[in-house]
């Protein structure tokens, strides 16, 4: 179980890793992209930073429930 | 500037203060024992737990200088929320459930799980202290400059108030009492600052000409001639010589114009705008300045500080100069909304620069600056992100190594480490992580709103960047102002007392108990935490009142870096590589330490804060001032080759 866990918890970690990068290098690198304004008058900086942290959240709340299903179904498995 | 006493402030702040006391000594009956004491016995539930790493987590830099950059520069403050909140991803994704299985009291313990080794513990335990000190210090300046206008007492009375509530909090209870402190204060900041977004949304934004002090600040259209000439009109004012260029005041990076009234005597000074073209009209704006006078006191535009007759204040400022199609006024704004239209106004921001006259008296010169909405929501008008503009390589670099260290950072700061142990199992360490990230990336969220909504509130203080969530609350309503200082006041608190705790543990456990082997029964081991729980409070006491004067934010940045690239490599390794070293995690903390810090001592944001060098003059050693991106790779370079070392001389 724990093996499992700490799967799921790197591949979505590398997920967050590649989102956050992709912001932090846009912003570094093509500025101007982040003020063009694709959906209702909103600019790119707050899209993508809003996206980053309402990911976080949802993200957050997906490990909690994949590992929350594992522990309930493989009680019985003996541990790696 | 003035402060007077807020009654309101006051009694909130002792509520809270006596009930967390009262808490505190009541739950001190029961945490008696060591595992009590560092610990909580693993009983803290874990819903509590996850509020109280908010508690922990949402420091006053969080709260105050966040929402203070944000009302000064637009989008960057938010930038430290986005990498704040992204260090949370990593400590629940690869560090929470292992840190739990692992330790026992202090993260020493996880790095030193397989080994049990007393260098393990002596360099965890010295980088736990580096890291807490240098986190604990722009905490107890903060609550000094808080305490000023919320009870309108001394600096370091302030210090010394926070310092002792802190140490009673932490001594009576430990842990137990810790955490509940940080659930409180976690609580209230969230609710609180979800109440004041929403009314800034309830508000809207309307245009005016100055702040909430009633002032309207004036701007002349004048000829070239209208300044030559001594016929006392100037633009639409009467009465008033241009004077010639007083001494100091020849190189300054801005134009300025000094008008003397002939009636008053008074002389203010005006910002002058240029026009495109040679010959169009020259617009004058309004200024402000703080002049400090050898005797060390203040002239603000001219006039002593004071609020009775002939004496002034700084006019409180923001403001937006246009709404789009010409409105005046918008009415409640959804949340989206909000954004759509400043993005398409002007806001009025106001810039600094300091002249330094051949007396030694010191000006601040505050002049507006009009500024679209767009320019406030992009990146990279603020010092700190100016990287992001930059054409030099070396400042990108800079910005990507301060993102980095953000990220890396939260995940090994030793404060936060030791809440996993609090809980009961790893289920209960993940489950609380996951409240954690919820109630602080809605806080986060919230920090975009409340910066904004100071921006525009008509309320900020020139002269103190921090103040700008408070005053945003004092132009709403003055018991929300109260709620609010209170909050700040214990926001400080909340995470002082995880530092104290903290270091308390790191010299217990990781010092005392391992590293030097002194044998202790349980008993004296919380006499000793009680002792340098006292200790390094008193510790904080001192640093909080000798680094008063100066602007020590950038500390906490500097505490990720160190956190990150001593701490990291060691815990992340540990995990997922069978074949680390004792050798290996001692030499990488080290390493990190030190090279982090040897980094930081040697920039140009060193020289310039600590050290009062010109960088021009004085060019600093190292390329960039973020360590992040050598040293974090560094130690973990540094950790693989040392253990692959060791390891073969083992295996021969």
């Amino acid at each position: 179980m724990q093996s499992r866990n700490s799967k799921i918890g790197l591949v979505l970690f590398t997920i967050y890793l590649i989102v956050y990068g992709g912001f932090v290098f846009l912003n570094a690198f093509t500025p101007e992209t982040m003020e063009a304004t694709p959906i209702a008058g909103l600019n790119v900086a707050i899209l993508y930073g809003f996206a980053l942290i309402i990911g976080a959240i949802a993200l957050s709340g997906l490990y909690g429930f994949l590992c929350r299903e594992k522990s309930s179904s493989n009680n019985e498995e003996p541990r790696a | 500037m003035i402060h007077e006493l807020s009654w309101k402030a006051v009694i909130f702040f002792s509520i809270f203060v006596g009930f967390t006391l009262g808490l505190s000594f009541w739950l001190g009956r029961k945490a008696k024992s060591s595992e009590g004491f560092f610990a909580a016995h693993g009983q803290i539930p874990w819903f509590v737990n996850g509020i109280a790493f908010a508690g922990d987590y949402l420091s006053a830099a969080s709260f105050l200088g966040i929402c203070g950059m944000i009302a000064f520069y637009g989008y960057d403050g938010f930038l430290y929320s986005i990498g704040y909140l992204a260090g949370w991803i990593v400590a629940l994704f690869v560090i929470a459930e292992p840190m739990k299985r692992m330790g026992r009291f202090t993260f020493a313990d996880a790095l030193d799980s397989k080994f049990n080794s007393p260098g393990i513990k002596l360099a965890a335990g010295i980088s736990t202290l580096a890291v807490s000190i240098f986190y604990l210090i722009p905490q107890m300046v903060g609550a000094g400059v808080l305490v000023q206008p919320l009870l309108a007492l001394p600096h370091w009375v302030g210090v010394v108030l926070v310092g002792t509530i802190v140490t009673l909090i932490v001594v009576t209870a430990g842990m137990v009492s810790t955490t509940w402190v940080q659930f409180l204060k976690g609580t209230l900041l969230v609710f609180f600052s979800a109440i004041l977004t929403w009314m800034i949304l309830q508000k809207g934004f309307t245009v005016e000409e100055g702040g909430i002090d009633g002032h309207k600040f004036q701007s002349l259209t004048v000829t070239a001639d209208d300044l030559a000439n001594d016929d006392g009109t100037v633009g639409t004012l009467t009465n008033v010589d241009v004077l010639p260029t007083p001494e100091g005041w020849e190189s300054t990076k801005q134009s300025y114009v000094h008008l003397k009234n002939r009636e008053t005597q008074l002389t203010s000074v005006w910002h002058v705008i240029k026009p495109a073209t040679d010959g169009d009209p020259i617009t004058l704006t309004e200024a402000q300045t703080v002049t400090t006078l050898t005797n060390g006191n203040l002239l603000i535009n001219g006039l002593p500080l004071g609020t009775k007759s002939g004496e002034a204040v700084l006019h409180p400022i923001g403001y937006l100069k246009s709404l789009p199609d010409g409105q005046t006024e918008t009415g409640p704004l959804s949340p989206v909304e909000f954004f759509s239209i400043l993005q398409k106004s002007e806001v009025v921001l106001w810039k600094s620069e300091k002249i330094k006259a051949p007396d030694t008296t010191e000006v601040s010169v505050y002049y507006q600056k009009v500024t679209s909405g767009s320019q406030v929501l992009r990146p990279g008008e603020h010092p700190t992100f100016k990287g992001i503009r930059s054409d030099k390589f070396s400042d990108k670099i800079n910005f990507l190594s301060l993102m980095l260290a953000l990220f890396c950072g939260t995940a090994s700061l030793p404060h936060i480490l030791i809440r996993y142990y609090t809980v009961k199992d790893e289920s209960s360490a993940r489950k609380s992580t996951i409240v954690g990230i919820t109630s602080i990336g809605f806080f986060y969220v919230l920090t975009l709103y409340l910066g904004l909504g100071a921006m525009t509130s008509g309320s900020l203080d020139l002269s103190d960047t921090n103040m700008a969530a408070p005053l945003l609350a004092k132009s709403m309503n003055t018991w929300l102002f109260a709620a609010i200082s209170a909050i700040a006041f214990t926001t400080v608190l909340g995470t002082v007392s995880g530092l104290i705790l903290a270091s308390a543990g790191a010299v217990t456990h990781d010092l005392m108990s391992s590293a030097f082997g002194i044998q202790m029964n349980d008993d004296e081991k919380v006499r000793v935490a009680k002792i340098s729980s006292v200790f390094v409070g008193a510790i904080a006491i001192v640093l909080g009142i000798l680094f008063k004067d100066m602007n020590v934010s950038f500390l906490v940045g500097w505490a990720f870096s160190v956190a990150a690239s001593a701490n990291l490599p060691s815990l992340v390794m540990i995990l997922f590589w069978p074949r680390v070293t004792r050798q290996g995690i001692i030499t990488a903390i080290v390493v990190g330490m030190v090279s982090s810090l040897g980094w930081i001592l040697l920039s140009a944001e060193a020289f310039e804060k600590i050290y009062g060098l010109d960088v021009l003059k004085t060019p600093a050693i190292v390329p960039f001032s973020q360590p992040g991106i050598v040293t974090i790779p560094l130690g973990f370079l540094t950790l693989v080759v040392v253990s692959l070392m060791t390891k073969r001389r083992e295996d021969s």
